[in-house]
């Protein structure tokens, strides 16, 4: 049961995020790099906000539960506004790193266009906040602490040199992860994944032709898309704005990084064509 | 470590230019062996200036497939030794053993007195490392070769029978399989013999870098097992600094053991160094086998002229004999690393120059970086609360640096260590991951907030 929760709830949170790496950039080691290095940014943003809102925790009274949840809101939003300042910095790095990218790739022409850049970058983004949002869910459903283990359970709660916040973490989320919020979280994770994408394409083309509505409408929906989840877990009321913002945001990627319905006729009308022809 | 690898690459690069600049036609001749294609557009320049530009081009355009060629042994090794903390108890119990050079206990009742015990285990062990660096630098300087050589295998005997029978035995013991005895040495016997001759002689590169993966994973295993907690912290903060100063230092003996030679114009030892020529041509020949051959006419060809690299380092005598033999001499008091890491420091391995139709050598790095990297992240999945994401940010943080070292690499063209940035990042991750992201992550997956 568990396991079947387990893959199934990997697969819907991973499954297209994998699926674009393996097709599109694990051939290329430049979009590694910068894959891993877009990770990492948001990574730093991560640390940055929970620093902020550490700092914010402590300075205040843990015993007031609605000054907590304030403080965690506030996190939220904080912690939204620096990715999109990470995001932009990110931007700034990979122009700069133009020139001597250039001089990296192969000479044969394939050096790596800012478009590609948004496209690695955001995915990077998108990938790194899935991991985090997800894998411990993950490895929580499969049992008490390890993955893929039979043995040990009968310590799990017993041992002694577990530290007590782990214990008591496992059974919060034990308590907690039902099958049904694994999968809503899966879902979300989803949608947040290919958002960062767009976004990062968006972002990027915004930048790229100063075009600071484009910015301003990225940083406001990544606001809306956090403030949409402070409605969990009435998930009614988060997935499907979420998922629709998410369709609208991948079309309009799409056609800002040039697609076009021709492009999209012609897609098919090729298939088509070698379809029929072999 | 470090120095094996800018060394490696250093030379690579150095032995390059000086190829390309012997002759006039080199540098077209060298691009058209590399890609496959026509040289391309080059506008013909000042001759010295467009050889020296494209030098630097040659050497900067192999850095992304360098640093893809050694994130995935590192992801590699990293996982098995993940995978083997999460899976494997044995490796997280605490049995109250420690290695003779950490003599000091942390159990102890107040936290000042945990602090100093702590750091004077890391100071014993560190100056234990520095004297087996003068030793073999000393040794070597004397050439005394056959002191080392013997030193090594006999330390590779060790860790390839003995720790691998440990190990397996626990993954047995951890899956509740059932084994006889005799079973178990026909495998062990194999396995060693096997990893024996790979490693000392000849064999097939790609069994090579495995045998390196594997035993670099142990040795971090065993470190993860008999280090105490704040000891294991500062070693590996400890290390990183006297990385940084042996390597750049001009009295560091590492600098000196280079120099050496480069004096005598020899290979130091290739023993102690992963090469990942043959990785980058699996890679290749993956995609080869997806179809996708026609876009990659390049790749094919620097397939075979990259085969040439891969047969010296065996007539060199394999990669890892020293390395495998300090790492056996040291599992058998199971003790310093310091030993296994001055080997591998002391090994940035000194090619001679490339054979004229070779021009993709790979990347070496040496294996004490792979296990204090593992280390690292063997320790965030061991005993990190933030589990998961402590390990994933370590791992983000270790990749970025070596990433971040090999770029300095390609702008300084000189030796630099490799340790220093990934282990600080990783650290800075650690802790600031455990401590201060796993909170938020707690309270925002509680409530179910999504940020």
């Amino acid at each position: 049961m568990t396991l079947a929760v387990f893959f199934g709830c990997a697969f819907i949170a991973f499954g297209p995020a994998f699926a674009l790496f393996v097709f599109t950039i694990a051939k290329d080691p430049l979009r590694v790099i910068i894959l891993i290095a877009g990770a990492f940014f948001w990574l730093l943003s991560l640390l940055l906000s929970s620093l902020v809102w550490f700092i914010a925790i402590k300075a205040s009274n843990s015993q007031d539960l609605t000054l907590q949840r304030g403080l965690l809101i506030f996190g939220v939003f904080f912690s939204v506004l620096l990715q999109e300042v990470f995001r932009f910095t990110y931007y700034r790095l990979l122009r700069k790193a133009t020139e001597g990218l250039a001089a990296i790739t192969d000479d044969d022409g394939s050096a790596i266009s800012v478009r590609q850049m948004a496209y690695v970058a955001g995915l990077g983004f998108g990938i790194m906040s899935g991991a985090f949002s997800m894998i411990n869910v993950l490895s929580d459903s499969l049992g008490p602490g390890t993955v893929g283990i039979f043995g040990d359970s009968q310590y799990y709660f017993i041992t002694a040199d577990m530290p007590s916040s782990k214990i008591f973490r496992r059974v919060k989320t034990n308590l907690k992860s039902s099958s049904l919020i694994q999968k809503m979280r899966a879902l979300m994770t989803l949608a947040l994944t290919l958002l960062h994408t767009f976004w990062g394409v968006l972002f990027f083309e915004g930048c790229e032709k100063s075009c600071w509505w484009v910015i301003a409408a990225v940083v406001s929906l990544h606001l809306l898309v956090a403030g949409l989840s402070l409605l969990n877990p009435l998930y009614e009321g988060s997935l499907p704005p979420v998922y629709g913002i998410t369709l609208l945001m991948g079309v309009w990627a799409f056609f800002s990084s040039g697609g076009s319905l021709h492009s999209l006729n012609a897609l098919c009308t090729r298939r088509k064509a070698e379809g029929e022809s072999s | 470590m470090a120095d094996n690898v800018e060394n490696a690459v250093n030379n690579v690069s150095n032995d390059g230019t000086e190829v390309s600049r012997h002759t006039e036609t080199t540098p077209s001749r060298n691009e058209v062996e590399l890609n496959g294609q026509p040289p391309t557009t080059r506008p013909p320049q000042v001759l010295t200036d467009s050889e020296e530009d494209e030098d630097e081009e040659l050497t900067l355009k192999y850095g992304a497939k360098h640093v893809i060629m050694l994130f995935i042994p590192v992801t590699l090794c990293m996982v098995v030794v993940v995978a083997t903390i999460k899976s494997v108890s044995f490796y997280t119990q605490k049995d109250g053993q420690q290695l003779i050079y950490t003599p000091f206990r942390e159990d102890t009742e107040t936290v000042g007195q945990r602090a100093l015990n702590s750091m004077l285990n890391a100071t014993i062990m560190i100056s234990v490392i520095v004297v087996m660096t003068l030793v073999l630098v000393v040794l070597y300087k004397y050439r005394c070769y056959k002191v080392i050589q013997g030193w090594l295998f006999f330390s590779n005997l060790l860790l390839l029978f003995f720790f691998s029978f440990i190990y397996l035995g626990e993954v047995f013991k951890t899956y509740n399989v059932a084994m006889d005895y005799f079973t178990l040495a026909v495998i062990i016997w194999n396995f060693g013999v096997v990893g024996m001759i790979c490693i000392h002689w000849k064999g097939p590169l790609r069994l090579q870098q495995a045998y390196l993966i594997m035993i670099s994973a142990l040795m971090a295993l065993v470190f993860i097992k008999y280090l105490p907690e704040w000891t294991a912290w500062l070693i590996l903060a400890a290390i990183s600094v006297y990385d940084l100063l042996a390597v750049l230092c001009p009295k560091g003996p590492l600098r000196i053991l280079v120099e050496t030679a480069q004096e005598r114009n020899e290979p130091i030892f290739p023993a102690l160094i992963y090469s990942s020529t043959m990785v980058w041509l699996f890679n290749m020949a993956d995609s080869a086998e997806t179809g996708n051959n026609s876009s990659h006419p390049v790749p094919q060809q620097e397939n075979q002229v990259a085969m040439a690299p891969t047969a010296q380092p065996e007539d060199d005598g394999g990669f890892t004999p020293a390395w495998v033999n300090q790492q056996q001499h040291q599992l058998g008091p199971m003790q310093s690393t310091e030993d296994s890491r001055r080997e591998i420091q002391e090994l940035p391995s000194e090619r001679p120059p490339p054979v004229e139709d070779d021009e993709e050598r790979g990347v070496k790095l040496g294996l004490g970086d792979f296990i204090f990297y593992s280390m690292l992240v063997g320790k965030a999945s061991a005993t990190a609360s933030g589990d998961w994401n402590t390990t994933i940010a370590c791992f983000v943080a270790i990749l970025i640096g070596l990433c971040l070292t090999l770029l300095l690499l390609a702008i300084f063209k000189k030796a630099l260590p490799a340790l220093p940035i990934s282990i600080a990042f990783g650290l800075v991750f650690y802790f600031a991951t455990d401590n201060l992201v796993r909170p938020f992550m707690d309270q925002l997956a509680v409530h179910q907030f999504y940020i």
